[in-house]
């Protein structure tokens, strides 16, 4: 049982987090057709990368009402389809209009952290249009079932209304239609950012996008490459409380204190256990489920006092790697310059994770002055960002004066943090809290690419004022050769040519590496016209 | 005087020009020969090497050089640019033709030597010029404004077309313009025994009305304010070649002081040219004692007036003497008087009366 339930008995789950729908984001028809989005999308996104398959996301926003010119906020029609594994049909029904039952109960990175953010979005559909549900899916590729489901607010059960079964044409995956109130005309250039810089931080997938005003986006796949899945991993000692403690006691298989702790935690062996509790004074071989309450709290403060225990390693995060955000930032802004930096693993308080950080300077894609781009477990974070910490490292703790790069520079900064537990400051998903740890990486990461564009830019000046330097003696050594010719007239002019081609030669010498142009590639329209293939390819 | 004098002294400065131009070409020329990007020393215009010279009793430039070389990036346009001023002010020399500073700049533009504006090519002349220590009107460039002379002189001209043609400068009762082939022209006769440089147009031809010129057996320049360059290297010859006294009557204002002082001792902004002065020139008028003793109509002084006073009384050229006298008068009376002021006692009053008055006070001077 988890520990929600047992606090909450009083109302249910789908009730308590409907009264507290702003937590969750949906706090207003514009912000909440945002949040239904992303949950959404999110949920495709993890599902497709879980079962290690290329992600073809197709979402799709209409209007609901037969009056399009009807003012927001209004109801729309919000659907989500992917080309992932799907779900079992017997579990849609639970999993779709059940709030706490989802498969993100674990230690790994994911984009969601508990699964209900789709179920908030479908009941939030739900209260403010009465509008039911509808799920398809399909694990077989042979039969594709339909769900027209709601929620029962006050039971947390789920109520089916309809199910279908049509043949699936060979293809997988899962489709969400829900319909809510919203207000596209406010939420619009959010929805649309944030599918763009999901498009920079998922560069290997396929998203496309139509909004209610019939517009077409399309972010094409730039490589077949994905970011290693994450592997689920026990808890780290550091990361444990009380309830937690209790709990793996409560389920403990383990004989003894000392089996127990090397069974269950992340990085504990027996030499670490039996010190451990020496250190706890805790018998080693004491029955885990005999413990006194007592006990328990001493063990869990000397849980988070013992000095020995390894640092958490990384195989349970999914960083995207510097490959694929090089690949992200490359197809989605066409710098002039981009450098990525992914930094060693760190933890804080038990949960590991990795910063990277990326930097795009210039080229026709990036925008002029400084533009910041927060991604956390390869969500974009679009609001808030003056809270987050990245804003707080960028603004507060470089001393950009060391790295010579103009003020207005067009400059964009990319950081993703990845974690088992991204330290959000509210359930929202917006900003990241100040953990020094985190504060420390996302400065290194940052000071690092900052100075290969500082180096960068120094040598394209170099170059640029020798190659100035050139065209200058080019075009007035001949003058004055003519013109000391006229005065003194002489019919021949004076060897010029020699002194020019010895400047050349001791210009080009200052440097190891011969003079290069940087290489501009034409930007692409984003809004693509789809050839009528594709878009068979996404609609069932 | 001596005719052959002027005629040596107007060709050997041509030769000597001619000479500077082609040392110049030469070095530039046999510099990228060798392989070295060719350069050249200049005195430095710079505010702070521009010193007074005691002796000369004039600014003068002093001892720092700056040196302008084709490596510099940011000399090398300047450079060439100075190097096609040469080449073309030497065919000028070499063909007797004259060019405006205008011309100077509008001709750049066929040989790829851009100059953004004038003042651009300007100060490029008046590099060549400390270069060479020639004016340019040594090298047949000369500035748009000119001035008048008239008076019985006798000239002959030396530019093509006209050589040997003569010409009495009494002859027309405008005057004559102050322009290239009069500055060129040889000094042949003259019946006149002093100059008198007056500041404006008005006061010329009232001059020339009233006979001044048989009168005081005197020519009559009008320098137009704040004479060029032209008129004062034209004042300069009558004072050494025809060993003429120069009086100046200007306004009675620090600024008709300053035309004064001008004439007898250079400006600043030709600091590099030594031979445009006529350190025995007289001011005579309008003094701030004359504003009192001829009871002239007068203006209250501006403030910007009182200030030019005060910036003129640290200048070294005005600490002794009248100068520094006449400084203190108009600041003591606080009031000015124009040379038309005199008019209040009739149109002659200033050619019968204080003319002779001041001529006389003049040899005390």
């Amino acid at each position: 049982m988890s520990k929600r339930q047992t606090i909450f008995k009083e109302i249910s789950p789908s009730e308590f987090f409907y009264r507290n729908r702003d937590l969750a984001g949906f706090s207003n028809p514009s912000r909440a057709l945002y949040a239904a989005t992303r949950e959404l999308v999110e949920n495709a996104l993890d599902a497709c990368e879980t079962a290690c398959i290329l992600p073809d996301i197709f979402v799709r926003i209409t209007s609901a009402t037969i009056d399009g010119t009807l003012a927001d906020p209004k109801p729309y029609t919000l659907k989500v389809q992917d080309n992932g594994p799907g779900v079992e049909p017997k579990y849609v029904p639970d999993a779709f209009a059940r709030i706490f039952y989802g498969s993100k109960f674990q230690l790994k990175q994911s984009r969601g952290m508990f699964g209900m953010g789709a179920t908030m979005a479908i009941l939030y559909g739900q209260v403010t249009t009465n509008k039911p549900v509808l799920v398809t899916t399909s694990v077989d590729g042979e039969k594709a079932y339909t769900f027209e489901m709601m929620v029962n607010i006050h039971d947390n059960t789920p109520l089916v209304l309809n199910r279908t079964v049509k043949p699936a044409n060979g293809k997988t995956g899962l489709s969400v239609q829900l319909t809510l109130e919203g207000d596209y005309s406010r939420s619009g250039s959010k929805i649309q950012e944030y599918f763009k810089q999901t498009a920079l931080v998922t560069p290997y997938a396929n998203i496309l996008f139509i909004d209610p005003n019939g517009r077409l986006f399309f972010y094409s796949r730039a490589t077949d490459k994905m970011p290693k899945p994450a592997k689920e991993t026990l808890p780290h000692p550091l990361g444990i409380d009380i309830e937690a403690l209790r709990r793996l006691l409560k389920e403990s298989k383990e004989p003894t204190l000392k089996k127990f702790l090397s069974k269950n935690f992340h990085r504990v062996g027996d030499n670490i256990a039996e010190d451990f509790l020496k250190f706890a004074g805790l018998d080693a071989e004491a029955d885990p489920k005999r413990l006194s309450n007592d006990e328990i709290t001493r063990f869990v403060s000397a849980l988070h006092s013992y000095k020995n225990f390894l640092p958490p390693d990384a195989r349970c995060l999914s960083p995207l790697g510097e490959e694929l955000l090089a690949a992200g930032i490359e197809k989605e802004l066409q710098p002039e310059f981009l450098a990525v930096i992914q930094r060693p693993p760190s933890a804080y308080s038990g949960f590991p994770f990795i910063v990277e950080v990326g930097l795009a300077y210039g080229g026709k894609g990036v925008e002029q002055g400084l533009k910041l781009l927060r991604f956390a477990n390869r969500i974009p974070l679009l609001y808030d960002e003056a809270n987050d910490i990245s804003w707080k490292v960028v603004n507060e703790e470089i001393d950009w004066k060391r790295y010579n790069i103009p003020q207005d520079a067009p400059l964009t900064i990319i950081t993703h943090v990845c974690s088992t537990k991204v330290p959000y400051k509210t359930v929202g998903k917006e900003y990241l809290a100040d953990r020094p740890e985190l504060e420390r990486e996302l400065k290194n990461g940052v000071r690092e690419v900052l100075r290969r564009l500082g180096t960068y830019l120094s040598r394209k000046n170099t170059l640029a004022f020798a190659k100035k330097k050139m065209n200058i003696y080019e075009k007035y050594l001949p003058l004055i050769a003519r013109f000391s010719a006229d005065l003194i007239g002489a019919t021949k002019l004076p060897n010029y040519k020699k002194l020019l081609k010895k400047s050349v030669e001791e210009t080009a010498e200052n440097f190891e590496e011969p003079i290069v142009e940087v290489e501009n590639k034409p930007i692409e329209n984003k809004v693509v016209k789809l050839e009528q293939r594709r878009l068979e390819d996404f609609s069932q | 005087m001596s005719r052959g004098d002027s005629k040596t002294l107007a060709s050997r400065r041509k030769a000597e020009v001619k000479k500077l131009l082609r040392q110049l070409g030469q070095k530039v020329y046999e510099d990228l020969e060798k392989e070295t990007f060719p350069e050249v020393t200049l005195a430095s215009r710079s505010v702070s090497n521009i010193v007074y010279d005691e002796r000369l009793k004039q600014y003068v430039l002093g001892p720092s050089k700056t040196r302008r070389s084709a490596h510099n990036i940011k000399h090398i346009r300047s450079f060439t640019q100075l190097i096609w001023l040469a080449s073309f002010v030497n065919k000028l020399v070499e063909t007797s033709k004259t060019s405006t500073l205008r011309d100077v700049f509008y001709s750049s533009q066929a040989y790829g030597v851009d100059f953004s504006d004038q003042s651009e090519s300007d100060e490029i002349i008046t590099d060549l010029e400390v270069l060479l220590s020639k004016a340019r009107e040594d090298f047949n460039v000369y500035p748009e404004e000119r001035s008048a002379i008239f008076g019985d002189l006798t000239i002959e001209y030396t530019v093509p077309g006209y050589e040997g043609r003569r010409l009495n400068l009494a002859s027309h009762p405008d005057g004559y313009l102050i322009g290239p082939s009069l500055s060129t022209a040889e000094f042949v006769d003259t019946s006149a025994e002093m100059v008198i440089a007056v500041e404006k147009g008005g006061l010329f031809t009232r001059f020339v009305e009233e006979n001044v010129h048989k009168r005081y057996k005197a020519l009559i320049v009008d320098t137009a304010g704040q004479p060029p360059r032209s008129t004062r290297y034209m004042l300069k010859r009558l004072n050494t070649e025809l060993k003429l006294p120069v009086y100046i009557l200007a306004d009675g204002d620090v600024y008709g002081e300053h035309i004064a002082m001008v004439i007898v001792s250079g400006s600043v902004g030709a600091a590099h040219l030594h031979d445009l002065t006529v350190p025995d020139a007289k001011w005579i008028g309008v003094w701030g004692t004359d504003i009192v003793k001829y009871r002239l109509p007068s203006d209250p002084l501006s403030e910007i007036d009182i200030k030019r006073i005060y910036e003129l009384k640290k200048d070294p050229r005005y600490a002794k003497g009248i100068w520094q006298r006449e400084l203190d008068m108009f600041l003591k009376i606080k009031r000015k008087s124009e040379l038309e002021a005199f008019a209040k006692y009739g149109l002659t009053t200033i050619v019968d009366k204080y003319l002779p008055e001041k001529l006389q006070e003049a040899k005390s001077l």
